[in-house]
């Protein structure tokens, strides 16, 4: 009975460390460690609860996904981060105060608010005994929530081709085939037979011509 | 020393707290923006996972892959918007970020 205690304390410590050091240290490429770091132990924390699949999936597109565009934002800049840490020294206080104010009120609802005892009459879909997580999220994502999935697929899509269309530029002197172009050419086009006289050779004027 | 609903809440709490302190204290510094959002999104998502486990609803779950999906999808987009940013400018402070005169 005290191993999962213990886990849970070391997950919640672990993370709530990291996502402190995540917002006060100096290196972002240091914040997104602490970033992948604290979405681990997160994912310890959901495991714990029950959830494995959320878990992993937190792992796989936290850690494997996200943490790393981060990290190539990051690294692909070339920005002075020490400029961008000014005002921070000025907001600490005021910062802290409010942060304070807000994480105490948060924690007194959290610890002084009871479930009401027919809220569990009214769940929408019980979590099935004898199954695994990920084969009960199954059995519910891919059949009363399966719009919800394809909108998320979509969501998904959409921001992939945004991400390209906003990033993506022609540079103007690359080189790009161009399979209209290609197909438009006829021989008339590609080629011209010459006449060579004897002993001159292709004149200018001719060449000039013929690279037209 | 059983562990309940309202530890999850609290480390939820806690976590969602740093995420707004984050956004306060790097008011320059868009990519901790970035992840302090990235935070705070995980705090929602750990209040729904422990609702849902908690309360024996698998919705809560779905719910969370969802905002799992749009808090990837949020980063993608805000890193590109990022990206043509710097390319314009030069620069990611973001209190240069006055090209819209808004």
């Amino acid at each position: 009975m005290i191993l999962p205690a213990l886990f849970f304390y070391l997950f919640a410590g672990v993370c709530v460390a990291s996502a402190v050091m995540v917002i006060v240290s100096r290196n972002p490429v240091h914040s997104v460690l602490f970033l992948i770091l604290a979405f681990v132990n997160a994912s310890g924390l959901f495991i714990l609860m029950g959830a494995e699949f959320l878990g992993m999936m937190l792992i796989v597109v936290y850690v494997g996904a996200v943490a790393v565009l981060f990290l190539f934002v990051i690294m692909m800049l070339d920005v002075d981060f020490v400029e961008l840490r000014e005002g921070f020294i000025e907001y600490l206080p005021i910062g802290l105060v409010i942060g304070g104010i807000f994480v105490v009120e948060l924690l007194l609802v959290v610890f002084s608010w009871v479930i009401n005892p027919s809220t569990a009459k009214q769940i929408t879909a019980a979590i099935p005994a004898n199954v695994s997580n990920t084969e009960a999220l199954g059995l519910v994502l891919y059949t009363k929530y399966i719009h919800y999935f394809q909108i998320a697929g979509m969501v998904l899509l959409v921001a992939m081709i945004g991400a390209i269309v906003l990033t993506l530029r022609h540079k103007a002197k690359v080189k790009r085939q161009d399979i209209n172009v290609q197909n438009a050419r006829t021989p008339e086009l590609a080629m011209a037979v010459r006449k060579v006289a004897s002993g001159q050779g292709l004149q200018d004027s001719d060449a000039a011509e013929w690279v037209k | 020393m059983t562990i309940g609903l309202g530890h999850y809440l609290a480390v939820a709490a806690i976590l969602f707290t740093t995420g707004i302190l984050g956004i306060f204290l790097n008011r320059k510094n868009i990519i901790v923006i970035l992840m302090s959002i990235e935070l705070i999104l995980l705090a929602v998502n750990i209040n729904l996972v422990a609702f849902s486990t908690f309360l024996g609803d698998i919705v809560g779950q779905v719910f969370a892959l969802l905002v799992l999906t749009v808090a990837a999808a949020e980063a993608a987009i805000g890193l590109a918007v990022l990206v043509v940013y710097f390319r314009n400018r030069g620069s990611i402070a973001v209190e240069d970020v006055n090209l819209m005169k808004g």
